[in-house]
């Protein structure tokens, strides 16, 4: 076996119903995995941004590319992963529990060094928004896990190609 | 001005020079059918089932090189249809099916005969298109005729709600269409060409290797040019048969599981493999680690997805055939590989395809060698099992398009509709269906329409009594133990035929085979019938056991 690679895939599709669950589908009918999608709209209504990061062996990531390359509704693929540099972000929401009203300003202590912003506050809980890339959320779900977390979503992960030099 | 969605769509039919149509009607398709009623242009032709319906346009669209059109109601009418696409998908078969759907209101109520058309078809076709508004149908009808045809073709399916059929809306059809979002790639990278061009000049052990890929490029005469401007041996796919003649010296015959020997065993000895719109498909390789292992590969395919697929490819080509083959062929010459081509001939004298004659008992083997000798030209429709590869054994195809098969799917049941609509494409062409008795039975409806339209298809039975090739990897494989293969309680398909309205026949003895198929040739004002009752416990040799490499072949006899 080959080594396996984690790719992230930037896709411009058609704002079309039905686009996501063609591209969904390439992924279940070949049993390649998807670790995390984003969709939505762009400032071009007619068109749609698909951020999708995937796992596989070069031949696997070789496949990927071709197929999504191959969908009709598919305008452009780029694999961030070897284009160039890119940046990339991903947001999570995370539901704190805040029972011991003690804890509350540890946590939120530990929410400032995250750089995280308090979007709900209840007398035992609160939501948390934190924005980063993978290493900086993975450091803090681990944080907030030992305080108990209640409910927690991300984005998944959007990224583009950095800007041109000149 | 205005017109009915239904009536878009025919006259849209009509700008894509449809000449036929074939269908089954029911609720949800109704206006549309209307609106072909007494039309003259674009001929329905009604089936007697849906899977007839799109295997009949299928075999149009394999026969002439243009898009097959289906149609089917909602529901039931869609689903039945979907084993035609899916056989046209695997093939890269140019269709178009147009399914009736629930009006828009009922989508997603579980309506009567409401099915997720789109849902169920989404990974068996190129692409789909649901239709809500009468004023997408024009657009839609030329996007989709557009993309069936055109880079890898593949079937497209347009489901369109009954009140899209209904409403009224202007005509306007696109005089051309531009999808920003798909532009397959025709013309071959100039370089990798001439990377090509270098391997074939050093090497000493090449060979071509061209699929069905080539028969949809119209790409048979490049094709031909390149073997005679270089003398390379080829061998062609069971997807590919007739695109070069099985009669040249310089023809390997088909590769793979029932694939000559010669084929076989040249690429296993081969230094360079030159494949052209093939795939690679595990029925062709064997045991993918022992494939060619002393090989470089240059692959050339319209479908980049295809290229490394299975194989790792030295030289991948992305383009169509038919360029890609010219533009090869300004910087190619004549091989200098005497010792090789001599290799080539002593496998191919050494091992032809070859069976044991009996004197009392019809052989299959001898039935497809006769059918060739009386039938060359025929443009032969074979279904799926022993009989099939049979056919593609001991019939020489000579013209691309004359042999029409469901290779990738392998489909039983694909053969009688299929030869239907081969027949009304070709009119002035013999059609012969080679069919099997496990096969034949599956789709048997459609010799009504068959014998309506007066077709004088020529349907020959190779009757083992059996579900030969299951039962062939029984006794091989599974201790013969014939599990639900046995078709002893097979009725008599020349009574049954006869029935239909159609001639029927039945042939028990070798001596009888040769008048039948003369008797044959003389019926033209509708659908013949011959019923051969072979040796039953014939097996298929040469075999190379499946999860075995190509150089294990079985060869059969001694
Ligand atoms: C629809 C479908 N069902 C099952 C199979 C599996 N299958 C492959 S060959 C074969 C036997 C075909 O029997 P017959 O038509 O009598 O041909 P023979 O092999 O006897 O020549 C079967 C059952 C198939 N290919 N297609
Ligand atoms: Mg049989």
């Amino acid at each position: 076996m080959n080594p396996e690679e984690r790719h992230i895939f930037s896709v411009l599709v058609e704002n079309r119903f039905g686009v996501l669950a063609r591209v969904a589908g390439l992924f279940s009918g070949r049993g390649f995995n998807i670790d995390s999608l984003n969709v939505a709209e762009t400032h071009d209504k007619s068109i749609s941004h698909i951020t999708l990061v995937t796992h596989g062996d070069a031949q696997i990531i070789d496949q990927i590319y071709q197929h999504l390359n191959r969908l009709i509704d598919v305008i452009e693929v780029t694999d961030l992963s070897t284009a160039g540099t890119h940046v990339e972000r991903e947001l999570v929401l995370i539901k704190v529990a805040t029972d011991d009203p003690q804890k509350r300003t540890e946590i939120l202590q530990v929410a400032e060094v995250f750089r995280g912003r308090v979007i709900d506050m209840k007398p035992t809980s609160l939501v948390l928004e934190i924005t980063g890339d993978e290493g900086k959320l993975k450091a803090a779900i681990d944080i907030f896990n030992t305080y108990g977390i209640l409910e927690l979503a991300r984005t998944g992960k959007i990224a583009m190609l950095r800007g041109k030099e000149n | 001005m205005e017109l009915s969605g239904a009536r878009i769509l025919v006259d849209g039919l009509k700008r894509e020079g449809v000449e036929y149509i074939f269908g089954v009607n029911g609720g949800a398709a109704m206006p549309i059918f209307d609106a072909l009623y007494g039309e003259t242009e674009v001929k329905l032709i009604p089936m007697r089932h849906e899977q007839g319906a799109s295997h009949a346009a299928d075999g149009y669209a394999r026969a002439t090189g243009k898009v097959g059109v289906a149609l089917a109601t909602s529901g039931p009418g869609a689903t039945n249809l979907v084993t035609g696409i899916a056989t046209a998908y695997m093939d890269s078969i140019p269709m178009v099916a147009i399914t009736g759907q629930v009006f828009t209101h009922y989508i997603g109520s579980d309506a009567f005969q409401e099915c997720d058309v789109i849902g169920v078809t989404r990974p068996i076709c190129k692409h789909s298109y649901l239709i809500k508004s009468s004023d997408e149908i024009a657009d839609v009808v030329a996007e989709a005729f557009h993309i069936a045809k055109t880079g890898k073709p593949g079937p497209v399916i347009i489901d369109i709600a009954k009140d899209a059929q209904n409403n009224e809306a202007l005509f306007q059809y696109p005089e051309t269409v531009n999808i920003r979002s798909y532009k397959p790639q025709v013309h071959g990278d100039p370089t990798q060409i001439a990377k090509a061009a270098a391997l074939i000049k050093e090497a000493k052990r090449p060979m071509l290797y061209a699929g069905g890929g080539v028969v949809l490029a119209d790409a048979s005469e490049e094709l031909q040019q390149l073997t005679l401007n270089t003398q390379i041996p080829i061998t062609v796919t069971l997807m590919g048969l007739g695109a070069f003649p099985e009669t040249h010296p310089l023809a390997m015959e088909m590769p793979g599981m029932h694939g000559s020997c010669c084929a076989n065993y040249a690429f296993t000895d081969s230094d360079l493999i030159i494949a052209i719109g093939a795939r690679f498909d595990d029925r062709v390789t064997g045991d993918l680690s022992k494939f060619a292992p002393n090989a470089k590969k240059i692959h050339i395919d319209i479908d980049a997805s295809c290229i490394g697929k299975n194989v790792p490819v030295d030289v991948p080509i992305v383009g169509d055939a038919k360029n890609v083959l010219r533009e090869l062929n300004k910087q190619v010459s004549t091989a200098d590989i005497d010792p090789w081509r001599d290799q080539i001939q002593e496998w191919k004298q050494k091992y032809p395809f070859e069976y044991e004659q009996k004197s009392d008992i019809v052989m299959p083997q001898f039935v497809i060698e006769k059918i060739y000798e009386h039938y060359s030209d025929a443009i032969v429709v074979a279904d799926v099992g022993q009989h099939q590869m049979w056919a593609a054994q001991y019939f020489k195809f000579t013209e691309p398009r004359q042999w029409l098969n469901s290779g990738g799917l392998g489909t039983m049941g694909f053969s009688l509709p299929a030869a239907i609509g081969a027949q009304l494409g070709c009119p002035d062409k013999t059609v012969v269906n080679i069919n099997g008795d496990g096969s034949y039975i599956m789709t048997i409806q459609e010799l009504v329409p068959a014998v309506t339209m007066k077709l004088p298809l020529k349907v020959f039975i190779i009757n083992n009594m059996y579900l030969g090739m299951v039962r062939q990897w029984q006794e091989l494989f599974h201790g013969k133990r014939y599990s639900a293969v046995d078709y002893h309680d097979n009725p008599d398909f020349a009574l049954l035929a006869q029935a239909f309205g159609a001639t029927g026949l039945r042939v028990e003895h070798p001596e009888d085979v040769e008048p039948a198929l003369l008797k044959a040739k003389g019926i033209t004002d509708g659908p013949v019938v011959i019923d051969f009752i072979v040796d039953e416990e014939e097996n298929v040799f040469p075999m190379v056991p499946a999860g075995a490499g190509l150089g294990d072949v079985i060869r059969g006899l001694s």
